[in-house]
């Protein structure tokens, strides 16, 4: 096969420079290798600022709002039909706050194919007292089993499982900024008065930090049996339902869904959070944009140098020419070499992004919101080492095509004669 | 010494060119080859002799299918090679013509052996063993065997240019050319490259055709063909 000579021919050229070889694959090694670490580093990222809201919100939250009846009294009178109404000081409509029919609808909800899981809250207005001190907070109760496999509870809680709590009937998470502020620590009981005016003594079972000082000041987490005696309604009295979906894209339909079959308040995560989508989106694109330039850059060190070898190489390249070798045989001899330069340095910029991930992945990385995570989130995916090997290939190709096209133009009879 | 000035064709021929003109269009048109006809037979030994710029050069590049940019046809053997692709030119300089040049032209980064065995490799008519050992054959053929492990660059100017004639044997070509083979040698050297090219074409039967400025060389050849101002005259 000629093709074997070419390749030896390559080969050779590029063992003879050694150094120029190196720094060449080097520059995609740190293409490479940064494309690798950047992507799975900022993923990483997305993935847990993502997971901290998206993954702890409900897809379709179920609530009742406060509000003014949106049919007034005076528009069913048949005297005044047709009239202009004008009322003054509309006052909202005197209800309770929690959500109608919640048990017969929670019911339905779990069986639609399309929902994963559906969890009940109740939210209690209470003070928590210290003595003559009373603070104001808040009680909410959960299913916390339930409330942690679809909505990943245990991020919040320090120091207890979930199932501390659900174990635990008279238990209760306490706010972090309330603890500090009680001086009270696990296994000590808090002590809050209703707003219908008893007491609870609840024990403390662990600590909810959100990250967010002001809630954490405000917040606890009871059973809702307990929010329900708290606030001192029946088992049916629900404040909001979160609803969990297999596919994140339904949330919309969904809820108008929910809202239109019930006739009650249903918000999608996607509306309440639109923010958020926007930063993953902007975050992924900065990311792409970083590593491609990288690239592109290592892929003009490549076109440098063997541009540079061409021109020195120019006799070489006569020569070859003169005993026969054509000019597609030129651009396949520089043409291998680009592309031996970047498998090689494709190579070691997976292996370099790979070992710098996960150096990067055991670097401690402590934060006040999310007291879970130790260490900085990294996402390990193999796609990106599929995208860094394809980018190599097509850039060190593209570097090497074209001085390799000029080499194959390069007419012998010039060089010879120029001597 | 014949003027050939024949154009047609013969049994006998390995190069031929009818009516071969070439011009440079830069700044101004001046024509440089004016209606050649030459031919070169089986196993003759040629010399192309001329002052500079009279197109001996110019031609020769014609004739080693290397340029391409000229008007009239140019016949290897019976094939016209006139308007021949690059690539199928190269496939015909890699089988049938050899190729020997005032510089050596060696490879730098390769060894002797690997010099030679180049074009023999590229034409891959036989296995790799096979060229090396016609390669060491060459070598031995023209005393620098003992050479052949060593880095182009390491050799005499003496040497490169046996070790570029041996290159130009490798596949056996109908006919080797020469750009002042000898131009850049001392006379025992010269000597020696022209005991070459003879014996290769009285036994080998190889044709040779060599640009020299280099008289007493070229009275030694078979024939010698003399150009002036674009024109063959003798």
């Amino acid at each position: 096969m000629s093709n074997r000579v070419l390749f030896q021919i390559a080969k050779t050229h590029l063992l003879t420079r050694k150094k120029q070889s190196a720094i060449a694959s080097l520059g995609v090694t740190f293409g490479i290798g940064t494309f690798i670490i950047l992507v799975s580093f900022m993923t990483g990222l997305n993935g847990l600022l993502d997971g901290l809201i998206l993954n702890r919100t409900p897809h379709v939250r179920i609530y009742n709002e406060v509000k003014p009846s949106p049919v007034q009294p005076i528009e069913k009178s048949e005297r005044y039909k047709g009239q202009v109404h004008m009322i003054h000081s509309i006052k909202p409509k005197q209800e309770l706050s929690s959500v109608r029919n919640s048990l017969p609808m929670m019911s339905v909800l779990k069986k639609n194919p399309l929902i994963k899981g559906v969890t009940p809250q109740v939210s209690a207005r209470i003070f928590y007292q210290s003595g003559s001190v009373l603070l104001n907070g808040n009680a909410i109760g959960i299913d916390v089993l339930e409330e942690d496999r679809l909505f990943n509870f245990k991020q919040y809680i320090v120091g207890a499982k979930p199932a501390d709590l659900a174990n635990n009937e008279n238990g209760i998470i306490l706010g972090i900024g309330v603890a500090k502020k009680l001086s009270l620590n696990i296994g000590d009981r808090v002590q809050m008065l209703s707003s219908t005016g008893s007491t609870f003594r609840l024990k403390i079972v662990g600590f909810f930090q959100s990250g967010l000082a002001d809630l954490d000041k405000l917040q606890s987490y009871v059973n809702v049996k307990m929010a329900q005696r708290i606030a001192g309604q029946g088992n049916n009295f629900v404040t909001d339902i979160s609803v969990k979906l297999y596919d994140i894209e339904k949330a919309k339909y969904m809820s108008d869904q929910i809202a239109n079959t019930y006739g009650v308040n249903a918000i999608d995560i996607k509306t309440a959070n639109a923010q958020f989508e926007t930063g993953t989106s902007i975050r992924n694109i900065i990311t792409y944009a970083v590593s491609i330039t990288l690239l592109i850059v290592a892929g003009f060190g490549i076109y440098n140098i063997l541009n540079m070898v061409i021109y020195e190489k120019m006799n070489d390249i006569a020569i070859l020419k003169a005993t026969g070798f054509s000019g597609s045989d030129v651009k396949k001899i520089f043409i291998y070499q680009a592309m031996f330069i970047g498998i090689v340095g494709g190579l070691m910029g997976l292996i370099l992004g790979g070992v710098m991930s996960y150096a990067i992945s055991k670097a401690p990385f402590e934060t006040e919101a999310i007291p879970t995570v130790k260490t900085f989130p990294v996402n390990f995916n193999a796609l990106f080492y599929l995208i860094g090997s394809v980018f190599a290939l097509i850039t060190t190709f593209f570097a090497g095509y074209l001085p390799a096209k000029k080499a194959s133009k390069i007419d012998p009879v010039d060089i010879i004669r120029g001597q | 010494m014949a003027i050939n000035q024949s154009t047609s064709s013969n049994e006998n021929h390995i190069l031929r060119t009818v009516d071969v003109r070439k011009s440079f269009v830069d700044p101004v048109e001046v024509e440089i080859l004016k209606s050649i006809n030459i031919c070169v037979n089986k196993g003759e030994f040629v010399s192309i002799m001329g002052k500079s710029g009279c197109g001996k050069s110019t031609l020769l590049y014609i004739l080693s299918t290397m340029d391409t940019n000229y008007k009239g046809q140019l016949y290897l053997g019976d094939r016209l090679l006139t308007g021949l692709s690059g690539n199928e030119l190269a496939v015909v300089r890699n089988e049938f013509i050899g190729f020997v040049f005032q510089f050596h032209y060696l490879l730098p980064e390769f060894t002797v052996l690997q010099n030679v065995m180049m074009p023999g490799l590229k034409l891959a008519k036989k296995s790799a063993e096979e060229v090396e050992f016609d390669a060491m054959n060459k070598l031995k053929l023209l005393g620098v065997d003992d050479q052949a492990s060593k880095k182009a660059t390491q050799i005499s100017g003496g040497q490169k240019q046996r070790v570029a004639i041996a290159r130009a044997l490798i596949n056996e070509p109908k006919i080797i050319m020469g750009d002042e083979p000898t131009g850049n040698l001392d006379s025992r050297n010269a000597g020696v490259v022209f005991d070459i090219f003879k014996e290769l074409s009285s036994e080998l039967g190889t044709s040779l055709l060599v640009v020299t400025h280099d008289g007493d060389f070229a009275k030694r050849t078979d024939r010698i063909i003399e150009m002036a101002d674009g024109r063959v005259i003798s």
